[in-house]
């Protein structure tokens, strides 16, 4: 404590400056590696000019974080910019008058802010329906799927030859189970990977509405048939003991890296944790699909974060904020930070910067995400984005428990999604007139 | 014979409570009151527009077949959770008076796991139950029996109750404690002088003189179970599966403070209210009539 004392103390009296620097808040979810990531940033920043401080304040998870800056918002004192998860991206796009489109701040600083940099599937996402940027991308991530080499050349199955359908997964976990394998597949975020991107890899709607992007009018469609036959698919593999249930959200990671399951479908950014802890050889391959589904595969959809402005500050922390986005926004600055986190690329450029260095192969598989997000988007592909998304993401944990423990059919678990998931949006739509 | 004290000066009784006053409705009854006030209210998560709705967000849990099982759940629970900790805090409390090489030990060792947070309680015991990786579950499936908390409920409920209970043991244990140690000594050995085996002793002189200490366990540790126990839900089952460990209480708590929904998270908060101090006063008319002083 002492010492940070002394440090701040020391600093202070070599910065001197005629006029005070303007201190930026930047309240984040950012752990460990991707913790670090984040002050690099801000210091980074800090070290290339003089008059604004970016200062990063870890505060809990997503969630945690979240509720964070509603409690500051109210009380008159959030920060200046705050890091928000997916699920709470319609939440924070219908509080109109808690935050300011990251366009706006840009254009109001003197900066040409093109959304057409970015991809699009990332852009479409945090643009609100008339077009107008509202957040600024930051830490995009998509589901993928990962197997353990070691255990399937232990199966006999080919492993340059990895399983790209659901069939073949199916084989595959029949062959791992007949080795001796206690837990062929497992998944993680359910609800993300065999619904939200389920639907979109296979080009089907999720909710209407372009998936809620197009208004909050959107109601959940995931009890259409193809949702029904993918569910039924998987309660029959976990009912042969081929899809072993580990837990909700990214719980089920874990069994994964201790090699007890063989096969997981999670986010791309679990990357980095497989990379460093993973005992065993690996390999990254895209999320599965139905080969007889036409348009499959389409596109997997966005995860991660994006990074949003908060209203009722002064202008002259508006003009910080837009010389940090501009500073963060160099394709340099965003190839690094996608070789360093396994977070997506977020624009082109960055992407081509990073196939030019290389990095995609010498670390073969980092590019399956990529590859599944910088496609061609359509309406029913774009991204999901719906109000109370957290509670409908409850729901459809619970649900989908219900199918995996026999209690509940496959139809008429996504009919309980459909049913209880839009009285949710209805509730939100109510709440946010 | 009743003894009353009274005051002559009319304002020094009200000055003598007025500390214990102002801490209860800072952190009472004022937030009481803005429950009861959002419970009628349907806002955004910033707060931006707020709208009257009446009686819509107490409309919506009683057409909610999830909300109306929830009572259930917590009923098993609280239940659940009251008996087995007062029972086994007695039991152990019973044992440890008895206790005279190394008592010390023992009561330190049972005080324990009150220091402990409720969600690293949780956490603790997701560690040894976890399938397939933890002790317990390991060990159980040498048994025969494949531990599953994960999709069997049962097996989730009795996870949560253990928790619940075992983070409860060392406050009951000390009240009982206290209780068995302020029994005069001679009352027992008159009795055990009487004839009467240890048994007979604790029921006819232990246990009734215990009965205060015993009620006010069962009020403490209803409450303990409707109110306090949502971080080991949160740490352990999230409500799962299905919702087979959601309690009430957990239910606000996930409304309120991860959904961000106020008024739902609200109008819950004031019907959990509602019923613990129905049961509380229930309790008192009618138990507190068994228990002598």
């Amino acid at each position: 404590m002492n010492f940070k004392i002394a440090a701040v103390a020391l600093a202070a009296a070599f910065t001197v400056s005629a006029q005070a620097q303007t201190e930026i808040q930047w309240w984040h979810s950012m752990t460990a590696v991707n913790g670090e990531w984040v002050n690099d940033l801000a210091k980074e920043f800090n070290a290339s000019q003089k008059e604004y401080k970016v200062i990063p304040t870890y505060k809990g998870s997503y969630a945690e974080s979240m509720t964070a800056a509603v409690a500051a918002f109210r009380a008159g004192n959030a920060p200046n910019i705050l890091q928000v998860f997916e699920v709470g991206t319609a939440t924070m796009m219908a509080s109109k008058g808690a935050i300011v489109p990251v366009g706006q701040v840009m254009k109001d600083a003197g900066y040409k802010f093109d959304p057409t940099v970015y991809v699009s599937a990332v852009a479409g996402y945090y643009t609100a329906p008339n077009g107008q940027m509202l957040s600024f991308p930051f830490n995009s991530s998509t589901t993928i799927f990962y197997f353990n080499k070691d255990a399937f050349k232990a199966a006999g199955i080919d492993t340059n030859k990895p399983p790209t359908t659901w069939p073949e997964v199916a084989l595959a976990a029949a062959k791992l189970k007949a080795s001796g394998h206690k837990c062929p597949l497992t998944i993680a975020w359910q609800s993300w990977t065999q619904l939200e991107s389920f639907s979109a890899w296979h080009n089907v709607e999720f909710a209407s509405k372009s998936n809620g992007l197009g208004g909050m009018d959107a109601r959940l469609k995931v009890d259409s048939p193809l949702h029904v036959r993918h569910i039924e698919n998987l309660a029959n593999m976990a009912k042969q003991g081929l899809f072993i249930y580990k837990g909700r959200e990214n719980v089920p990671e874990a069994t994964f890296i201790s090699g007890e399951c063989a096969m997981i479908t999670t986010s791309a950014g679990f990357y980095g944790n497989v990379a460093k802890n993973a005992k065993f050889n690996y390999a990254l391959a895209t999320l599965p699909y139905y080969p007889d589904v036409p348009g499959a595969p389409q596109n997997t959809v966005i995860g991660g974060a994006s990074l949003w402005v908060m209203a009722g500050k002064k202008p002259v922390e508006y003009k910080g904020v837009a010389d940090f986005f501009n500073f963060i926004s160099r394709p340099e600055v965003q190839s690094a930070s996608h070789k360093r986190t396994g977070y997506l690329p977020i624009t082109t450029a960055a992407y081509q910067l990073t196939e030019k260095s290389g990095f995609y192969k010498e670390k073969p598989g980092t590019d399956i995400a990529v590859q599944q997000m910088i496609r061609k988007v359509t309406d029913k592909s774009r991204g999901i984005r719906l109000g109370n998304y957290v509670q409908i993401r409850q729901i459809e944990d619970e649900e989908l428990e219900q199918v995996w423990s026999g209690k509940k059919s496959a139809k008429e678990a996504l009919q309980a999604i459909v049913k209880r998931g839009n009285e949710q949006l209805e509730r939100f739509e109510k709440a946010n007139k | 014979m009743e003894k009353r004290v009274q005051f002559r000066a009319p304002l020094l009784p009200w000055l003598l409570i007025a500390p214990q006053v102002l801490v209860i409705s800072v952190f009472f009854f004022w937030p009481a009151a803005q429950a009861l006030l959002q419970s009628f209210q349907i806002e955004d998560a910033f707060g931006i527009s707020t709208q009257w709705v009446g009686m819509e967000n107490f409309n919506r849990l009683w057409n909610d077949a999830s909300y109306l099982t929830s009572f259930k759940t917590t009923a098993i629970f609280s239940l659940l959770v009251a008996v087995l900790g007062i029972g086994l805090s007695l039991m152990l409390a019973i044992f440890a008076d008895r206790v005279i090489k190394g008592a010390m030990f023992y009561k330190t060792m049972l005080i324990v796991p009150y220091a402990v947070a409720p969600a690293v309680a949780g956490v603790l015991w997701i560690f040894m139950f976890s399938p397939s990786l933890g002790v317990v579950s390991y060990g159980l499936g040498k048994l025969g029996i494949d531990w599953n908390h994960l999709l069997n409920g049962s097996h989730a409920m009795t996870l949560i109750v253990m928790a619940a209970v075992w983070k409860q043991i060392s406050y009951n244990f000390l009240f009982f404690l206290a209780g068995l140690q302020s029994i005069p000594k001679s009352l027992i050995e008159a009795a055990a002088i009487d004839g009467a085996k240890a048994w007979r002793r604790f029921w006819t002189i232990q246990f009734p003189l215990l009965s205060p200490t015993t009620f006010f366990l069962l009020v403490i540790n209803m409450i303990y179970a409707f109110f306090d126990t949502f971080a080991i839900v949160d740490a352990t089952t999230h409500g799962g599966p299905g919702q087979a460990t959601s309690i009430l209480v957990y239910k606000v708590y996930y409304d309120g403070f991860k959904a961000m929904d106020l008024g739902g998270s609200a109008a819950q908060s004031v019907v959990l209210m509602t019923i613990v101090i129905a049961l509380t006063v229930v309790q008192f008319q009618f138990i507190e009539k068994k228990v002598n002083y």
